[in-house]
């Protein structure tokens, strides 16, 4: 029976035949799986249902609430904007890794205890950077490596935290975790690596930016906001996320101010908008929880709806880079208008649908009285009008004209991009259905006078100083560059250090050859004294410090396979 | 690869200057106008401050045009500080690749 089928193995199980299909049929079977998806959404009852045990513990393969139905839902839903926005596109290893991508994502959304969890999760990660790859270019390769590397470590986090928690707790259930709980402190910076904490963020705009013009899209919806809903199931209320929170939606976007390459600005304004969401979960107060999903959903329609209109840029001139187009409207209005209508929804202009989501979280932040998070969150938010509903149209299709007179996206981008936009100012002009699906009671009402007033007074004036700059010329132009950030250290100082280390441990090696057969005796000896009859390491140890050996094994092997 | 970007070029340069064809917003004296019209809004914004009871939680929000002065600066200031970070940041657009 279709309703006590795990909601997301639908997908991943019916990727299996996409490489048997072809062309149309193969868009079509792509498009129908999501689509019974949804249908079977509609039908589930909330609950629990797929109980079985393994490690010893009580598992709950699928648990069906408020909060994992609706990003069950919106997950769905840009999985068909994906769909449909990629038709054209014949790559069967990336049609079918999206599917599986996708699956694997709901499936960690209704899981219901933390080893389930986990499976999806891995899942999720490995079949992200197989997107990645399906560019097929050495930039992606290396790209996806990389993502491959930070999520490893992700997930070693992932499985010590579960470890510990479970063996401290006896039971994997996974509820409010906290970061007080045994193995607390690993699950959160496990589910925070996903979500592009700062200092953790650089696969995003590493990894997304390189996939081709289909797979941004893909990737753009599910990786972080499955991060966003872990961290609103386990940790809602931890007050450091205020804090984190507020420091995502702040410091990327200087760094959108000064990139080049449209896909990636708007990677940096992803990472400042699940800022807000992480704001939202540290307040965690019945408001801020409704703010942050809300806000989730609306996001993920408006940043499709933005990656699929640089993404169609990119399709008809060969480059997403700010430097190399302008004047784009001339040729392709529908995807201006489009991408207009995604710009002034992450905006949050009233009408749209950032306005009733946003708002939520920016209210609940004043009421607490949070003074410091609040004017940041303002700031944060005339700067995201400033580079992503400004910069991004502005660049791409004003601006200088480039020359360049691409015909307008295909039908199939089109139609995607349309339903994207309609969604968005679907929800921001009637946002009850929405409101119905969130997790708590809404008592809130988004369309004041006070409230309209205010934030266009802010969006207007952050848009005038724009115009401002531009003609002074004090606005810095668009530059082909690469803008150094975090991944410094990983892509610049730690290949440097491993060299090395390599060296000197050459070098040691060599000195040692000559005394080889004196160190292998005293290699035997020490062997026999830890490992032998009464050796320390021969001893039986408790399950959780052998996780944390294991992982600590890991993580050592990772720095030494990194070049 | 069948979504390679470079195997999807439609662009024909030469285009603009053959069928020369003017947009309304290629006159800069439009831009111009645009640009006036953008700074009546604000003005009228502003005074729209006058005309209702604002519902904020904070003190300083109940300012006469606190909003409004506040998302001008804060841009402003914002890619007054990102043009700065360039300097220390930006690189060659094949750094890593070297």
């Amino acid at each position: 029976m279709i309703a006590e089928f795990p909601p997301g193995l639908l997908l991943i199980g019916g990727a299996v035949l996409v490489p048997f299909l072809k062309g149309n049929v193969r868009s079509a079977y792509t498009l129908i799986l999501p689509l019974l998806g949804i249908l079977q959404l509609i039908m589930l009852d909330t609950g629990t249902f797929g109980a079985m045990s393994s490690f010893g513990f009580e598992q709950t393969h699928v648990r069906v609430d408020k909060l994992s139905l609706i990003f069950g839902y919106i997950f769905y839903i840009a999985a068909i904007l994906g769909v449909i926005f990629a038709w054209h596109n014949d790559d069967g290893m990336e049609k079918s890794t999206a599917l599986i991508y996708v699956g694997a994502a709901i499936g960690a959304t209704f899981a219901g205890d933390l080893i389930t969890l986990f499976f999806y999760w891995e899942l999720a990660a490995v079949a992200s950077v197989f997107i990645i790859w399906a560019a097929r270019t050495d930039r992606s390769f290396k790209a996806g490596l990389r993502c491959l590397l930070i999520y490893l470590v992700s997930g070693i986090l992932l499985l010590t935290g579960i470890a510990m928690y479970a063996t401290a707790t006896g039971n994997v259930d996974f509820n409010n975790i906290g970061l007080d709980s045994p193995g607390g402190l690993f699950i959160m910076l496990a589910f925070g690596i996903k979500c592009a904490f700062p200092m953790v963020h650089n696969w995003l705009q590493d990894g997304y930016p390189e996939a081709t013009v289909t797979g941004t899209v893909f990737l753009s919806a599910f990786t972080t906001k499955l991060a966003v809903y872990a961290l609103a199931r386990g940790f809602a209320g931890t007050e450091v996320l205020i804090w984190i929170g507020v420091t995502m939606t702040a410091f990327p976007i200087f760094f959108a101010v000064i990139e080049n390459d449209l896909r990636r600005v708007l990677a940096y304004s992803l990472n400042n908008q699940l800022g807000f969401m992480v704001v939202g979960v540290g307040i965690g107060s019945t408001l801020a929880i409704n703010g942050a999903v809300s806000h989730a959903f609306a996001h993920i329609i408006y940043k499709a709806l933005l990656f699929m209109t640089m993404g169609a840029v990119l399709y008809r001139t060969g480059t997403a880079k700010g430097s190399e187009l302008g004047g784009l409207y001339k040729t392709m209005p529908w995807t201006t208008g489009f991408c207009i209508v995604g710009g002034a929804s992450i905006s949050a202009f009233p009408l749209f649908s950032g306005f009733v989501t946003k708002s939520m979280i920016l209210t609940s932040v004043a009421e607490e009285g949070y003074l410091i998070p609040f004017l940041v969150l303002l700031f944060a938010s005339a700067g995201v009008f400033h580079h992503s509903g400004i910069k991004i149209p502005f660049f791409a299709f004003f601006a200088h004209d480039s020359g360049k007179r691409p015909k307008e996206a295909p039908f199939n981008m089109l139609l995607a991009m349309g339903l994207a936009a309609f969604l968005c100012i679907g929800i921001g002009v009637y946002p009850a259905p929405l409101y119905a699906l969130l997790p708590f009671p809404v008592d809130y009402a988004p369309y004041t006078t006070s409230h309209v007033v205010t934030t266009l007074q802010l969006l207007v004036f952050s848009g005038l100083a724009f115009a401002v700059l531009q003609r002074t010329g004090l606005y810095p132009p668009e530059l082909r560059s690469t803008v150094l950030d975090f991944d410094f250290s990983y892509r610049w100082i730690a290949p440097r250090l491993v060299k090395g280390m390599f060296k000197v441990g050459g070098e040691v090696w060599s000195l040692m050859t000559g005394d080889f057969k004196a160190l292998l005796g005293a290699l035997i000896r020490r062997i026999v004294q830890t490992s032998g009859p009464r050796g320390i390491l021969a001893r039986t140890w408790p399950t959780g410090s052998m996780v944390l050996w294991a992982a600590t094994l890991l993580a050592l092997s990772l720095v030494f396979y990194y070049q | 690869m069948t979504d390679a970007p470079s195997n999807n070029h439609n662009t024909d340069e030469n285009s603009a200057t053959k069928n020369g064809k003017r947009y309304w917003l290629d006159d800069m004296r439009n831009v111009y106008k645009l640009f006036w019209a953008l700074v009546t809004l604000c003005v009228l914004l502003t005074l729209a401050d006058l005309f209702y009871e604002k519902h904020v939680v904070y003190e300083f929000e109940h300012w006469f045009g606190f909003f409004g002065f506040f998302g001008f600066s804060v841009s402003f200031a914002l890619v007054l500080t990102a043009r700065e970070l360039r300097k220390l940041l930006m690189r060659d657009e094949d750094y890593y690749d070297r």
